[in-house]
């Protein structure tokens, strides 16, 4: 009996948490990472309470990015290695679904609970209660937006040691609107002017992003497997 | 299906990797309840070829078909009768045994844990299901990975040396079970280094730089 689509992706997904979560030192890096640099700002920049608030949306923003990023390098990388990608690769389903499956339990593993810690970081940098709910918006539209592009590096760069600068190079530039729109957002919701323009521009580009990396991370994933 | 399309045949491969040759027009037609045995020395394209053959790789020329039709035109269904064992076992250290095998098997076709511990006891690493597979040995590995191949029910086996790694009574169960995937109506392409000791009849290819 074949299959089913769905089937398959849940399938692929729960291997890709069921292994995140044998490895919990690995899951938590990202999110280490996150709570120690938003904390480094404050206490290297010796800043007023009300600086800080300025400077709160663009360091909580470049944090969140570098975080995310640093788990993307083993997105491909660790089943290219012992080569299960190509036994997912033959299992006769796309290589788009095992794409889509693969970096969906990625963003939730990351991205997700990189949004789900943000508040405890929005305290730490004295951005007030009532812009939370914008900011953790902003923040999940962000990285998902971020975990596809990084699945289109990750797809390229699998071949390559010492990947992770590369990847960084690649997916960095690609990520700048996604820096701009949703630290914007995020600091229009601090000075409570309407910040739902910031928010529909990045979730364009979240749509957008979503509907084609797919397509993109699929055929980098075929070019480096050859 | 009449004869001259059944099995999967393989028509002047050509790759290149770089600017070295490496498989230079290499034809075969394996059929149903046929065996055939890769040979040559390291480096000439044995591994080349079985990526080739199972559509990991594309040729610059010639072509593979599968039941008379072009595999990459015909990708999924091909797919589905295929099992491909690479030389690395292809299991995550992290996940048990039965773990690696549900989810990549899963993946080809519905099946039952029974169904996967049956395997796994017939390639004799049925105690170690729910061992995390890094803490077996190779060989044991070796054997999971070919409880992966038997359970996947494929028609064709493509085996990339699979006999590394393997004790004496190893050898002699996976002879055993090529044995009996070829009388079953299947076929297989197995890279090895030494002979192959069975009953049925083996085709040969060797390829030389």
């Amino acid at each position: 009996m074949s299959v089913g689509a769905w089937h398959a992706f849940w399938l692929v997904v729960r291997r890709e948490l069921c292994l995140s979560f044998r490895r919990p030192e690995q899951l938590l890096q990202p999110l280490v990472f996150f709570l120690i640099v938003t904390t480094l700002f404050p206490l290297g920049l010796n800043l007023q309470l009300s600086l800080l608030r300025d400077m709160a949306p663009g360091v909580l923003w470049v944090a969140a990015l570098l975080a995310s990023l640093l788990s993307l390098d083993s997105l491909f990388k660790s089943d290219a290695d012992d080569g299960t990608l190509e036994q997912l690769a033959l299992s006769g389903q796309s290589l788009l679904l095992i794409v889509t499956a693969k970096t969906c339990a990625h963003w939730l593993v990351t991205g997700v609970a990189l949004v789900l810690v943000s508040p405890l970081v929005a305290i730490a940098l004295n951005i007030p209660g009532f812009a939370f709910a914008t900011m953790m918006a902003s923040l999940t539209m962000g990285t998902l937006t971020l975990s596809w592009l990084g699945a289109i590096g990750a797809g390229l760069t699998i071949g390559l040691r010492r990947s992770n600068v590369l990847l960084s190079l690649i997916v960095l530039p690609l990520a700048m609107p996604l820096l701009i729109f949703g630290a914007a957002a995020t600091d229009r919701a601090i000075s409570q002017i309407g910040a739902a323009g910031a928010l529909y521009f990045l979730a364009a580009l979240c749509v957008f992003t979503c509907t084609l990396a797919p397509f993109a991370a699929g055929a980098a994933l075929r070019i480096t497997l050859e | 299906m009449n004869i001259a399309s059944a099995g999967l045949e393989f028509e002047k491969i050509h790759v290149w990797r770089g600017d070295r040759h490496v498989l230079q027009g290499v034809s075969a037609h394996v059929r149903p309840r046929e065996l055939l045995h890769i040979s040559g020395p390291n480096g000439t394209g044995k591994t080349t070829l079985l990526r080739v053959v199972c559509g990991l790789l594309r040729p610059e020329q010639g072509s593979v078909r599968w039941l008379g039709r072009s595999i990459a035109t015909y990708r999924s269904e091909y797919q589905a009768a295929l099992a491909y064992a690479s030389h690395e076992p292809a299991l995550k250290g992290d996940l048990t045994a039965l773990e690696n095998l549900r989810f990549a098997v899963g993946l080809k076709r519905r099946i039952t844990v029974d169904e996967l511990l049956a395997a796994l006891h017939r390639t004799g690493v049925g105690t170690c299901a729910d061992l995390p597979a890094r803490v077996l040995s190779a060989g044991q590995r070796r054997r999971v990975a070919m409880a992966r191949v038997l359970a996947m029910n494929a028609s064709v086996w493509l085996l990339d040396e699979p006999y590394t790694n393997l004790d004496a009574s190893g050898a002699d169960l996976l002879s055993g079970l090529l044995q009996a995937h070829v009388e079953a109506g299947g076929l297989a392409l197995v890279v090895a280094h030494q002979e192959l000791k069975l009953a049925c009849g083996i085709g040969r290819l060797e390829l030389n730089s």
